[in-house]
């Protein structure tokens, strides 16, 4: 299949590997790359990329998948939300599972008669809202700026057409103030960082300078194996030869300055504020939510949403697997009673999350 | 709050697995059914007979390459050929939703008749029942079917052996791919054809061959990644297959890429994984190729030769990595058969 079989060539990926191997034996010491996005991780499961790599470079998971890093606060409102009964809950469907404080999830919920749709896209439920006047209809909003533009143009679309039964529970992150906090950590000591190609098509590469500039490598990389391999092999060539930029090699997908017209959309509808993230906690300015003048279309306004006093359950340790300080196995829930039909904690499970992947794609 | 059903509970994954075990073996445990094979091994009068039984639901009732009652003809026949018997006879049990159309459940009816035919089976027995509009989707089916085992030692993954060689009979995920593509618009360029077909006349080629076949497995829910992750772990031996060699249609993996779905766990309604020693692997593939059901049969791997098993699966992947192959967790795709 053309524009997929070449990214997935076995001549290509040995040769990459064999690079990769001359500039390992190179390094002084053994070095750690975080693959921030959750498709990378769940690529590097799929193709048994890990095995393939020198023993001296480690791979870490980062926070990139957008279900695993929802607060369980966020969750808890939104199963409130959800069991409303004048409400149609929107959200895509790898939310349904994820467990709030007290063992219910949307998917349980629904079961039990909650009113809960699952979507494509905001669009979507911005055409729910249309189909169910009578109704009002919550579209839960998660993702990183890859997904968010996407959510502003559905509430830009809503306004303009003067939908008054379409609301937005926003939960929507920014990735490089997460990616700023973990690059400052003293336990992680990430040298090079795969970052997200998905996001960088809207963020664009300027918005990973402040990677390089603490000579730490950053390069820009698509999802498939000689895509990731390529990418490994340019933050081995940047630590070796000294950082000079941040590098893409996604450049298929990518362009040097992003998506200025999807970041003006995102900015007209939303602005950074400081929010939670499951297992980082409080991290300034690194959230979005509803400008004032789209107050009429959140959710949490219009509705009171209470506070809700949310339990973590202390055993699962998606909080550590996040930050890629644990591998999933190194949890004692994971496998046994955490597994992707009963999870217990978020990163079981989205198709992207790290413990998921982990299980779906055990290694030997 | 817990306990309600889910859908993953009908998903054919591990929660279905959990519920079978837990609940309807628990309470209903007997030696025909604790074996948990597609069909029941009875002896009456020293005659070995197979018998199973399947429920249809799938969303929508039509769809390129058949039709929910070709599919249930298809799917109860097939668990019987699995299992070495010939397929004879079917009952068929209709739910139809008060205001469905006649025309269409005609067509339906029509179908099942000749899928029963081609397929050399009669539909002896059945039931109606309508509920009221709002309490069913359209319509569902149930049907059951009786097979005979004419000579030769009931097939089942207790016979698998080390080193056996594993077959498939053709490109693997279209059903799951036909049923999902019809469901959504901007696939009507590249329609996507279902592989539902009986069996049974390609089992009966290869007993007629004197293969000595060891084990068969239809590749229905759970696709042909669940199906071998099931026998690994009911036979308690490691498999290894390889990628490359599993045979997959450009579409289907187009699709599959698409939707962030692999065509190793996409259902099928027209493909077996077949167990075989290894000497016998080119005969099957020769009689499979001549048949239009085998024409792209393809050896996908090997039962490990080792003694120490963890009975699971391996697959080296395209790139030569390697990774294990588990049964679908989870993941829902609901209403495909």
């Amino acid at each position: 299949m053309k524009y997929i079989d070449e990214y997935r060539s076995p001549e290509l990926v040995s040769g990459l590997l064999q690079k990769i191997e001359k500039r390992a034996t190179g390094l002084v010491k053994p070095i750690t790359i975080m693959e921030v996005c959750g498709s990378h991780t769940t690529a590097i499961g799929r193709y048994g990329i890990r095995q393939l790599l020198p023993d001296n470079i480690r791979l870490v998971s980062g926070p990139g998948c957008p279900v695993c890093v929802t607060s369980i606060e966020d969750i808890d409102q939104a199963l409130w939300l959800a069991a409303q009964p004048e409400i149609i809950f929107a959200s895509y469907g790898d939310l349904l599972r994820v467990p709030g404080s007290h063992g219910n999830s949307l998917e349980k919920i629904r079961a039990a008669g909650a009113q809960i749709k699952t979507v494509h896209s905001a669009l979507d439920a911005v055409a729910l809202a249309q189909a169910h006047p009578e109704q009002k209809i919550v579209f839960m909003g998660i993702g990183f700026e890859t997904t968010s533009p996407t959510v502003a143009a559905a509430v830009l679309q809503a306004k303009k057409l003067e939908i008054t039964n379409f609301f937005i529970f926003c939960s929507h992150k920014l990735m490089p103030p997460v990616m700023r906090l973990l690059l400052a950590d003293e336990e992680l000591k990430i040298d090079g960082f795969l970052c997200p190609g998905h996001v960088s098509t809207i963020i664009g590469a300027q918005a990973y300078n402040f990677i390089i500039k603490t000579d730490r490598a950053a390069v820009i990389t698509g999802f498939e194996p000689v895509d990731i391999l390529e990418g490994i092999s340019l933050i081995l060539e940047e630590l070796t030869n000294g950082v000079t930029e941040v590098k893409i090699q996604y450049q298929r997908g990518v362009k040097e300055e992003g998506n200025p017209k999807a970041r003006t959309i995102m900015n007209e509808v939303f602005q950074p504020a400081t929010v939670n993230w499951r297992g980082l906690g409080e991290i300034p300015e690194s959230g979005l939510v509803l400008r004032e003048k789209f107050a009429a279309f959140d959710a949490q306004r219009h509705f009171s949403v209470p506070e809700i006093r949310s339990q973590t359950n202390h055993a699962c340790r998606c909080g550590e697997v996040l930050r890629g300080l644990i591998e999933p196995s190194e949890c004692n829930l994971f496998g046994t009673v955490c597994t992707p039909a009963s999870p217990f904690g978020p990163c079981m499970v989205s198709n992207e999350g790290c413990c998921a992947a982990f299980f779906r794609y055990p290694q030997n | 709050m817990n306990d309600l059903i889910m859908l993953g509970h009908g998903g054919g994954g591990r929660l279905t697995s959990d519920l079978v075990h837990d609940l309807f073996l628990k309470n209903f445990r007997n030696t025909h059914l604790e074996p948990l094979n597609d069909s029941a091994l009875l002896t009456v009068n020293q005659k070995n007979l197979s018998f199973t039984t399947d429920s249809y639901v799938v969303n929508p009732l039509f769809f390129p390459g058949g039709n929910i009652g070709s599919l249930a003809v298809h799917g109860t026949v097939n668990d019987l050929a699995m299992s070495g018997a010939r397929p004879l006879y079917l009952s068929a049990g209709y739910i139809i939703e008060e205001g469905f159309p006649l025309a269409e459940l005609e067509k339906i009816v029509i179908s099942m008749a000749e899928a029963a035919q081609s397929a050399g089976v009669e539909i002896v027995t059945g039931d109606t029942k309508v509920v009221p509009k709002g309490m069913a989707d359209g319509v569902y089916i149930n049907t059951a079917g009786i097979g005979v085992h004419e000579s030769g030692t009931p097939l089942g993954p207790h016979r698998i052996k080390k080193d056996d060689v594993i077959i498939i009979n053709g490109t693997i995920g279209d059903h799951g791919a036909a049923v999902i593509t019809s469901r959504e618009e901007g696939f009507s360029e590249s329609i996507i054809i279902s592989d539902a077909a009986a069996l049974n006349h390609l089992v009966d080629k290869l007993q007629k061959n004197s293969i000595n076949i060891h084990c068969l497995r239809d590749a229905t829910r759970g696709g042909a990644g669940g199906v071998l992750a099931e026998l690994a772990e009911q036979s308690r031996v490691d498999l290894k297959i390889e990628e490359k060699s599993i045979p997959v249609k450009e579409k289907v993996r187009g699709f599959a890429e698409i939707y962030g779905l692999e065509p190793l766990f996409l259902a099928n309604e027209g493909k077996m994984v077949l167990f075989c020693p290894a000497d016998e692997a080119e005969k099957v593939l020769q009689i499979m190729k001549h048949d239009p059901l085998g024409k792209n049969a393809a050896i996908i791997g090997r039962v490990s030769k080792e003694d120490q098993s963890a009975g699971r699966v391996t697959m080296k992947t395209l790139i030569g990595g390697e990774r294990i192959i588990d049964q679908p967790s989870g993941d829902l795709v609901p209403r495909i058969c």
